[in-house]
Protein backbone atom coordinates (compact mmCIF):
# COMPACT_ATOMS: atom_id res chain seq x y z
CA UNK A 1 0.00 0.00 0.00
CA UNK A 2 1.55 3.26 -1.05
CA UNK A 3 2.15 6.09 1.52
CA UNK A 4 2.29 9.88 0.31
CA UNK A 5 4.83 11.95 2.27
CA UNK A 6 5.61 15.49 2.56
CA UNK A 7 9.04 16.23 1.40
CA UNK A 8 11.31 14.47 -0.84
CA UNK A 9 13.79 15.18 2.76
CA UNK A 10 11.36 12.48 4.27
CA UNK A 11 10.94 9.80 1.65
CA UNK A 12 14.59 9.05 1.30
CA UNK A 13 15.53 9.33 4.65
CA UNK A 14 16.52 5.90 5.28
CA UNK A 15 18.40 6.16 2.32
CA UNK A 16 21.81 5.31 4.12
CA UNK A 17 24.97 5.07 3.26
CA UNK A 18 25.51 2.00 1.23
CA UNK A 19 22.34 1.61 -0.33
CA UNK A 20 21.58 0.49 -3.60
CA UNK A 21 19.77 2.51 -5.59
CA UNK A 22 18.21 2.48 -8.93
CA UNK A 23 17.59 5.53 -10.69
CA UNK A 24 15.14 6.05 -13.58
CA UNK A 25 16.01 8.45 -16.65
CA UNK A 26 17.54 8.47 -19.78
CA UNK A 27 20.27 10.94 -19.87
CA UNK A 28 18.77 13.43 -17.57
CA UNK A 29 15.58 12.68 -19.43
CA UNK A 30 12.83 11.42 -16.79
CA UNK A 31 15.47 11.57 -13.46
CA UNK A 32 13.97 12.07 -10.41
CA UNK A 33 15.66 15.12 -9.89
CA UNK A 34 14.05 16.49 -6.01
CA UNK A 35 14.67 12.66 -4.83
CA UNK A 36 18.60 13.25 -6.24
CA UNK A 37 18.22 16.41 -4.61
CA UNK A 38 17.33 15.09 -1.38
CA UNK A 39 19.91 12.10 -1.63
CA UNK A 40 22.74 14.35 -2.31
CA UNK A 41 21.81 16.94 1.04
CA UNK A 42 21.23 13.80 2.90
CA UNK A 43 25.03 12.99 2.63
CA UNK A 44 24.55 9.56 2.36
CA UNK A 45 27.31 7.77 0.65
CA UNK A 46 29.66 4.49 -0.42
CA UNK A 47 26.36 4.20 -3.09
CA UNK A 48 25.63 1.75 -5.29
CA UNK A 49 23.17 3.05 -8.17
CA UNK A 50 22.09 1.62 -10.61
CA UNK A 51 21.22 4.28 -13.86
CA UNK A 52 21.42 4.11 -17.63
CA UNK A 53 24.11 7.05 -17.43
CA UNK A 54 25.96 9.25 -14.83
CA UNK A 55 24.19 12.25 -15.98
CA UNK A 56 26.15 15.03 -16.64
CA UNK A 57 28.44 16.65 -14.36
CA UNK A 58 27.34 18.61 -11.49
CA UNK A 59 23.71 17.66 -11.91
CA UNK A 60 21.25 14.52 -11.29
CA UNK A 61 24.20 11.62 -10.21
CA UNK A 62 26.59 13.59 -11.30
CA UNK A 63 26.72 15.97 -8.67
CA UNK A 64 27.28 12.62 -6.24
CA UNK A 65 29.93 11.19 -8.41
CA UNK A 66 31.70 14.53 -8.56
CA UNK A 67 31.49 14.30 -3.96
CA UNK A 68 32.90 10.72 -4.65
CA UNK A 69 29.92 9.22 -2.91
CA UNK A 70 29.54 6.72 -5.45
CA UNK A 71 30.92 3.46 -4.83
CA UNK A 72 29.73 1.86 -7.85
CA UNK A 73 27.63 1.95 -10.38
CA UNK A 74 25.89 -0.26 -12.67
CA UNK A 75 25.26 1.36 -16.35
CA UNK A 76 25.04 1.20 -19.76
CA UNK A 77 26.73 4.94 -21.51
CA UNK A 78 28.55 7.09 -19.20
CA UNK A 79 30.08 9.22 -22.58
CA UNK A 80 28.66 12.17 -21.08
CA UNK A 81 30.60 12.54 -17.79
CA UNK A 82 34.16 13.37 -17.89
CA UNK A 83 34.32 12.81 -14.08
CA UNK A 84 33.19 9.56 -13.92
CA UNK A 85 35.99 8.67 -16.25
CA UNK A 86 38.22 10.22 -14.71
CA UNK A 87 37.31 8.15 -11.16
CA UNK A 88 37.32 5.20 -13.06
CA UNK A 89 40.35 4.98 -14.66
CA UNK A 90 41.91 5.92 -10.97
CA UNK A 91 40.30 3.26 -9.46
CA UNK A 92 38.09 5.48 -7.42
CA UNK A 93 34.64 4.09 -8.67
CA UNK A 94 33.57 0.54 -9.50
CA UNK A 95 31.62 0.43 -13.00
CA UNK A 96 30.19 -2.25 -14.58
CA UNK A 97 28.75 -1.11 -18.64
CA UNK A 98 26.01 -3.43 -19.62
CA UNK A 99 24.00 -3.51 -22.77
CA UNK A 100 20.96 -1.52 -22.63
CA UNK A 101 18.96 -3.98 -23.23
CA UNK A 102 20.29 -6.48 -21.00
CA UNK A 103 20.32 -3.61 -18.51
CA UNK A 104 16.36 -3.37 -18.91
CA UNK A 105 15.58 -6.97 -18.87
CA UNK A 106 17.56 -8.05 -16.13
CA UNK A 107 15.03 -5.53 -14.37
CA UNK A 108 11.93 -6.63 -15.78
CA UNK A 109 13.31 -10.02 -14.66
CA UNK A 110 13.79 -9.26 -11.01
CA UNK A 111 10.17 -7.81 -11.13
CA UNK A 112 9.04 -10.91 -12.29
CA UNK A 113 9.95 -13.19 -10.50
CA UNK A 114 12.39 -14.93 -13.31
CA UNK A 115 15.78 -15.16 -11.83
CA UNK A 116 17.80 -15.57 -15.09
CA UNK A 117 16.93 -15.35 -18.85
CA UNK A 118 19.41 -16.26 -22.06
CA UNK A 119 20.39 -13.80 -24.08
CA UNK A 120 21.63 -13.72 -27.60
CA UNK A 121 23.05 -9.58 -26.80
CA UNK A 122 26.63 -9.61 -26.12
CA UNK A 123 27.65 -13.39 -27.32
CA UNK A 124 31.57 -13.48 -27.99
CA UNK A 125 32.19 -10.61 -26.12
CA UNK A 126 34.12 -9.25 -23.05
CA UNK A 127 30.01 -8.97 -22.10
CA UNK A 128 29.91 -12.59 -22.22
CA UNK A 129 33.17 -13.19 -19.77
CA UNK A 130 32.23 -15.58 -17.15
CA UNK A 131 28.86 -16.20 -18.14
CA UNK A 132 27.21 -19.55 -18.89
CA UNK A 133 26.64 -20.12 -22.91
CA UNK A 134 23.77 -22.21 -24.09
CA UNK A 135 22.66 -23.11 -27.38
CA UNK A 136 19.19 -22.67 -28.75
CA UNK A 137 17.92 -24.20 -32.17
CA UNK A 138 21.62 -23.75 -33.37
CA UNK A 139 22.52 -20.07 -31.59
CA UNK A 140 24.30 -19.45 -29.20
CA UNK A 141 22.78 -17.66 -26.01
CA UNK A 142 24.32 -16.41 -22.21
CA UNK A 143 22.81 -16.74 -19.36
CA UNK A 144 21.81 -12.98 -17.59
CA UNK A 145 20.93 -12.65 -14.00
CA UNK A 146 17.94 -10.37 -12.67
CA UNK A 147 18.58 -7.07 -11.23
CA UNK A 148 17.00 -5.91 -7.97
CA UNK A 149 17.77 -2.72 -5.66
CA UNK A 150 17.32 -1.77 -2.15
CA UNK A 151 15.09 0.82 -3.64
CA UNK A 152 14.30 2.31 -6.92
CA UNK A 153 13.86 6.21 -7.48
CA UNK A 154 11.46 6.83 -9.87
CA UNK A 155 9.87 9.93 -11.72
CA UNK A 156 6.49 10.16 -13.05
CA UNK A 157 3.96 12.66 -14.76
CA UNK A 158 1.25 12.05 -12.28
CA UNK A 159 0.33 10.15 -9.76
CA UNK A 160 -3.62 9.39 -7.98
CA UNK A 161 -3.47 9.02 -4.09
CA UNK A 162 -3.65 5.26 -4.41
CA UNK A 163 0.20 5.09 -5.99
CA UNK A 164 -1.09 4.44 -9.54
CA UNK A 165 1.67 6.03 -12.07
CA UNK A 166 1.28 7.92 -15.38
CA UNK A 167 4.76 9.51 -17.21
CA UNK A 168 4.95 11.76 -19.56
CA UNK A 169 6.55 10.97 -23.25
CA UNK A 170 10.14 9.87 -23.12
CA UNK A 171 10.16 10.78 -19.73
CA UNK A 172 9.26 7.10 -19.25
CA UNK A 173 11.80 5.43 -20.44
CA UNK A 174 13.43 3.22 -17.37
CA UNK A 175 10.72 4.28 -14.83
CA UNK A 176 8.43 1.80 -14.85
CA UNK A 177 10.50 -1.04 -14.89
CA UNK A 178 12.52 0.09 -12.03
CA UNK A 179 9.07 0.62 -10.40
CA UNK A 180 8.66 -3.32 -10.54
CA UNK A 181 12.41 -3.98 -9.71
CA UNK A 182 12.80 -1.83 -6.44
CA UNK A 183 12.45 -3.49 -3.02
CA UNK A 184 11.14 -0.09 -2.01
CA UNK A 185 10.03 2.00 -4.79
CA UNK A 186 9.67 5.99 -4.16
CA UNK A 187 7.93 7.53 -6.75
CA UNK A 188 8.61 11.60 -7.31
CA UNK A 189 5.49 12.86 -9.26
CA UNK A 190 4.53 16.85 -10.68
CA UNK A 191 0.80 16.29 -9.22
CA UNK A 192 -0.76 13.89 -7.43
CA UNK A 193 -5.11 13.76 -7.94
CA UNK A 194 -7.48 11.65 -5.74
CA UNK A 195 -8.12 8.09 -7.05
CA UNK A 196 -11.04 7.69 -9.64
CA UNK A 197 -9.31 11.23 -11.29
CA UNK A 198 -6.53 8.80 -13.95
CA UNK A 199 -8.33 6.54 -16.33
CA UNK A 200 -7.55 2.82 -15.63
CA UNK A 201 -6.49 1.85 -19.30
CA UNK A 202 -4.27 4.43 -19.07
CA UNK A 203 -1.87 3.54 -16.02
CA UNK A 204 1.36 2.99 -16.45
CA UNK A 205 2.40 1.53 -13.65
CA UNK A 206 -0.39 0.15 -11.15
CA UNK A 207 0.03 1.32 -7.45
CA UNK A 208 0.85 -2.63 -6.63
CA UNK A 209 4.54 -1.72 -7.29
CA UNK A 210 4.94 1.61 -5.66
CA UNK A 211 5.42 1.76 -1.82
CA UNK A 212 5.78 5.84 -1.45
CA UNK A 213 4.78 8.62 -3.17
CA UNK A 214 6.19 12.67 -2.93
CA UNK A 215 4.94 15.49 -4.78
CA UNK A 216 8.63 17.18 -6.47
CA UNK A 217 9.00 20.55 -4.72
CA UNK A 218 10.81 21.86 -7.74
CA UNK A 219 11.45 21.06 -11.61
CA UNK A 220 14.28 22.17 -13.47
CA UNK A 221 13.89 19.81 -15.88
CA UNK A 222 17.39 20.29 -17.44
CA UNK A 223 17.96 19.61 -21.34
CA UNK A 224 20.78 17.75 -21.88
CA UNK A 225 21.41 18.87 -25.64
CA UNK A 226 18.70 21.64 -26.73
CA UNK A 227 18.51 20.95 -30.67
CA UNK A 228 16.38 23.25 -32.94
CA UNK A 229 15.22 22.69 -36.06
CA UNK A 230 17.11 24.50 -39.00
CA UNK B 1 38.46 10.61 -54.26
CA UNK B 2 37.20 9.37 -51.08
CA UNK B 3 33.44 10.70 -49.94
CA UNK B 4 32.54 12.95 -47.79
CA UNK B 5 30.76 12.47 -45.16
CA UNK B 6 27.81 14.14 -46.56
CA UNK B 7 28.03 12.17 -49.89
CA UNK B 8 28.73 8.98 -47.76
CA UNK B 9 25.30 9.73 -46.00
CA UNK B 10 23.61 10.10 -49.27
CA UNK B 11 24.90 7.07 -50.83
CA UNK B 12 23.87 4.68 -47.27
CA UNK B 13 20.61 6.48 -47.18
CA UNK B 14 19.58 4.34 -50.96
CA UNK B 15 19.41 1.44 -48.86
CA UNK B 16 16.71 2.84 -46.74
CA UNK B 17 13.44 1.13 -48.35
CA UNK B 18 10.03 2.36 -47.59
CA UNK B 19 7.93 0.12 -45.50
CA UNK B 20 10.96 -0.69 -42.85
CA UNK B 21 11.76 0.25 -38.89
CA UNK B 22 15.07 1.76 -39.02
CA UNK B 23 17.40 2.65 -35.68
CA UNK B 24 20.01 5.34 -36.74
CA UNK B 25 22.99 5.22 -34.33
CA UNK B 26 24.75 8.60 -32.94
CA UNK B 27 27.28 10.76 -34.56
CA UNK B 28 27.37 9.50 -38.91
CA UNK B 29 24.63 7.58 -39.16
CA UNK B 30 22.31 10.66 -38.23
CA UNK B 31 23.21 12.22 -40.88
CA UNK B 32 21.89 9.49 -43.17
CA UNK B 33 17.91 10.97 -42.19
CA UNK B 34 18.85 13.87 -44.48
CA UNK B 35 19.33 12.39 -47.37
CA UNK B 36 16.17 10.77 -47.51
CA UNK B 37 14.07 10.79 -50.21
CA UNK B 38 10.39 12.25 -49.48
CA UNK B 39 9.13 9.02 -51.06
CA UNK B 40 10.28 6.36 -48.88
CA UNK B 41 7.63 5.95 -46.36
CA UNK B 42 10.13 4.69 -43.48
CA UNK B 43 9.41 4.52 -39.38
CA UNK B 44 12.81 5.77 -37.30
CA UNK B 45 12.65 4.32 -33.88
CA UNK B 46 14.92 5.14 -30.62
CA UNK B 47 15.79 3.11 -28.26
CA UNK B 48 15.14 5.64 -25.65
CA UNK B 49 11.03 4.56 -26.60
CA UNK B 50 9.89 6.40 -29.80
CA UNK B 51 8.75 4.67 -33.19
CA UNK B 52 8.20 7.38 -35.44
CA UNK B 53 11.12 10.10 -35.12
CA UNK B 54 10.60 13.29 -36.37
CA UNK B 55 12.63 16.75 -36.85
CA UNK B 56 13.98 18.87 -34.26
CA UNK B 57 11.72 20.99 -32.44
CA UNK B 58 11.16 24.65 -32.86
CA UNK B 59 11.26 26.91 -30.11
CA UNK B 60 7.85 26.88 -29.27
CA UNK B 61 7.78 23.08 -29.65
CA UNK B 62 10.73 22.17 -27.67
CA UNK B 63 9.87 19.70 -24.47
CA UNK B 64 12.20 18.61 -21.75
CA UNK B 65 10.10 15.18 -21.68
CA UNK B 66 10.77 14.16 -25.12
CA UNK B 67 14.17 13.61 -26.58
CA UNK B 68 16.01 10.85 -28.63
CA UNK B 69 18.41 8.47 -28.01
CA UNK B 70 21.29 11.17 -28.03
CA UNK B 71 19.29 13.35 -25.73
CA UNK B 72 19.08 15.84 -28.44
CA UNK B 73 15.08 17.39 -28.67
CA UNK B 74 12.65 16.28 -30.89
CA UNK B 75 9.41 15.76 -31.90
CA UNK B 76 7.32 13.07 -32.84
CA UNK B 77 5.36 12.29 -36.10
CA UNK B 78 1.50 12.28 -36.80
CA UNK B 79 1.27 8.28 -35.66
CA UNK B 80 4.05 7.86 -33.32
CA UNK B 81 4.37 5.90 -30.50
CA UNK B 82 6.07 6.03 -27.24
CA UNK B 83 6.88 3.10 -25.02
CA UNK B 84 9.37 2.29 -22.26
CA UNK B 85 12.79 0.74 -22.58
CA UNK B 86 11.35 -2.61 -21.92
CA UNK B 87 9.29 -2.66 -25.02
CA UNK B 88 11.93 -0.63 -27.11
CA UNK B 89 14.51 -3.13 -26.20
CA UNK B 90 11.96 -6.02 -27.16
CA UNK B 91 11.59 -4.45 -30.41
CA UNK B 92 15.00 -4.79 -30.74
CA UNK B 93 16.03 -7.58 -29.68
CA UNK B 94 13.29 -9.90 -30.76
CA UNK B 95 14.07 -8.84 -34.36
CA UNK B 96 11.29 -6.37 -35.52
CA UNK B 97 14.11 -3.51 -36.44
CA UNK B 98 14.46 -4.29 -39.91
CA UNK B 99 17.65 -1.96 -40.23
CA UNK B 100 20.30 -0.53 -38.10
CA UNK B 101 22.79 1.91 -39.27
CA UNK B 102 25.46 2.43 -36.77
CA UNK B 103 29.18 3.93 -36.73
CA UNK B 104 32.52 1.91 -35.98
CA UNK B 105 35.63 2.15 -34.95
CA UNK B 106 36.59 -0.94 -36.02
CA UNK B 107 35.23 -3.72 -38.27
CA UNK B 108 37.18 -7.01 -39.20
CA UNK B 109 36.76 -9.59 -42.10
CA UNK B 110 34.76 -11.98 -40.35
CA UNK B 111 32.18 -8.90 -39.84
CA UNK B 112 32.96 -8.49 -35.98
CA UNK B 113 32.37 -4.76 -35.11
CA UNK B 114 34.03 -2.66 -32.20
CA UNK B 115 32.60 0.36 -30.80
CA UNK B 116 32.13 1.01 -27.49
CA UNK B 117 35.54 1.12 -25.93
CA UNK B 118 39.67 1.68 -26.03
CA UNK B 119 41.16 -0.03 -23.56
CA UNK B 120 42.70 2.17 -20.60
CA UNK B 121 41.65 5.23 -22.61
CA UNK B 122 38.43 5.65 -23.22
CA UNK B 123 35.33 4.13 -21.69
CA UNK B 124 31.88 5.19 -23.08
CA UNK B 125 29.89 2.13 -22.41
CA UNK B 126 28.05 0.10 -25.14
CA UNK B 127 24.25 1.94 -24.91
CA UNK B 128 22.33 0.35 -26.88
CA UNK B 129 24.69 -0.98 -30.09
CA UNK B 130 25.65 -4.84 -28.87
CA UNK B 131 21.44 -4.95 -28.79
CA UNK B 132 21.14 -3.45 -32.22
CA UNK B 133 23.49 -5.36 -33.90
CA UNK B 134 22.35 -8.92 -32.13
CA UNK B 135 18.78 -8.22 -32.78
CA UNK B 136 18.48 -6.06 -36.33
CA UNK B 137 17.56 -7.67 -39.34
CA UNK B 138 19.86 -5.73 -41.36
CA UNK B 139 23.03 -4.18 -39.71
CA UNK B 140 25.12 -1.31 -41.79
CA UNK B 141 28.27 0.31 -40.39
CA UNK B 142 29.60 3.31 -41.68
CA UNK B 143 32.91 4.60 -40.81
CA UNK B 144 35.96 6.42 -41.94
CA UNK B 145 38.00 4.06 -43.62
CA UNK B 146 41.53 4.54 -41.96
CA UNK B 147 42.57 6.27 -38.53
CA UNK B 148 43.67 9.75 -39.14
CA UNK B 149 47.36 9.08 -38.98
CA UNK B 150 46.79 6.49 -41.79
CA UNK B 151 45.75 3.55 -40.73
CA UNK B 152 43.48 0.60 -41.37
CA UNK B 153 40.44 0.75 -39.95
CA UNK B 154 38.86 -2.09 -42.07
CA UNK B 155 40.86 -5.19 -40.08
CA UNK B 156 41.74 -9.29 -40.24
CA UNK B 157 40.82 -9.07 -36.28
CA UNK B 158 39.49 -6.10 -34.46
CA UNK B 159 41.68 -5.21 -31.80
CA UNK B 160 39.61 -3.27 -29.39
CA UNK B 161 36.52 -4.95 -27.21
CA UNK B 162 34.07 -6.30 -29.65
CA UNK B 163 30.46 -4.99 -29.75
CA UNK B 164 29.07 -7.92 -31.76
CA UNK B 165 30.73 -11.25 -33.72
CA UNK B 166 30.01 -11.95 -36.81
CA UNK B 167 27.08 -9.00 -37.00
CA UNK B 168 27.30 -6.78 -39.76
CA UNK B 169 25.89 -7.08 -42.78
CA UNK B 170 27.31 -4.73 -44.99
CA UNK B 171 30.03 -1.44 -44.16
CA UNK B 172 30.19 1.60 -46.11
CA UNK B 173 33.19 3.71 -45.60
CA UNK B 174 34.95 6.90 -47.36
CA UNK B 175 36.65 4.55 -50.00
CA UNK B 176 34.44 1.40 -50.55
CA UNK B 177 31.42 -0.79 -50.00
CA UNK B 178 31.96 -4.65 -48.53
CA UNK B 179 29.00 -6.70 -47.71
CA UNK B 180 29.36 -9.97 -45.95
CA UNK B 181 28.09 -13.32 -47.36
CA UNK B 182 28.98 -16.70 -46.51
CA UNK B 183 31.72 -15.61 -44.38
CA UNK B 184 33.11 -13.83 -46.61
CA UNK B 185 33.98 -10.27 -47.20
CA UNK B 186 33.28 -9.07 -50.76
CA UNK B 187 33.81 -5.44 -52.32
CA UNK B 188 30.77 -4.62 -54.23
CA UNK B 189 31.64 -0.67 -54.48
CA UNK B 190 34.58 1.29 -54.94
CA UNK B 191 35.26 5.55 -54.96
CA UNK B 192 35.94 7.12 -58.08
CA UNK B 193 39.14 7.01 -59.19
CA UNK B 194 40.61 5.01 -56.70
CA UNK B 195 42.19 1.89 -58.01
CA UNK B 196 41.96 -1.72 -56.80
CA UNK B 197 45.84 -1.04 -55.02
CA UNK B 198 45.29 1.76 -53.32
CA UNK B 199 41.87 0.30 -51.56
CA UNK B 200 44.34 -2.90 -50.50
CA UNK B 201 47.16 -0.57 -49.49
CA UNK B 202 44.84 1.35 -47.26
CA UNK B 203 42.96 -2.25 -45.86
CA UNK B 204 44.48 -4.88 -43.79
CA UNK B 205 41.61 -7.09 -44.42
CA UNK B 206 41.55 -9.60 -46.67
CA UNK B 207 38.73 -9.28 -49.28
CA UNK B 208 37.19 -10.96 -52.46
CA UNK B 209 35.92 -8.83 -55.70
CA UNK B 210 32.25 -8.72 -56.97
CA UNK B 211 32.78 -9.33 -60.56
CA UNK B 212 30.15 -6.60 -60.57
CA UNK B 213 32.04 -4.28 -59.22
CA UNK B 214 30.24 -0.22 -59.00
CA UNK B 215 31.15 2.53 -58.44
CA UNK B 216 30.17 4.00 -54.76
CA UNK B 217 28.52 7.38 -55.43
Amino acid sequence: MVKIYESSTEVIKDVVSGSTIMIGGFGICGIAENLLRALYNSGSDKLNLITLTAHIDGYGVGKLIDAKRVKSMIASYIGENKEVERQYFNGEIEIDLIPQGTFAERMRAQGVGIPAFYSPVGVGTEVAEGKEVRVINGKEYILEEALGADFAFVKAWKADTKGNLVYRKTAKNFNPVMATAGKITIAEVEEIVPAGELDPNEIDTPGIYVQRLVKGEFFEKKIERLTLKK
Amino acid sequence: MPLTKEQLANRVAKEVKSGTYVNLGIGMPSLVANYISPEIDVTFQTENGILGLGGYPTENEVDADLTNASKQTVTTLPGAAIVDSVEAFSMIRGGHIDLTILGGMEVDQYGNIANWKIPGKLVKGMGGAMDLVAGAKRVIVMMQHTSPDGKSKILKNCTLPLTGKSVVSEVFTDFARFVFENGEMILTELAKDITLDELKAKTEASFKISPTLQILE
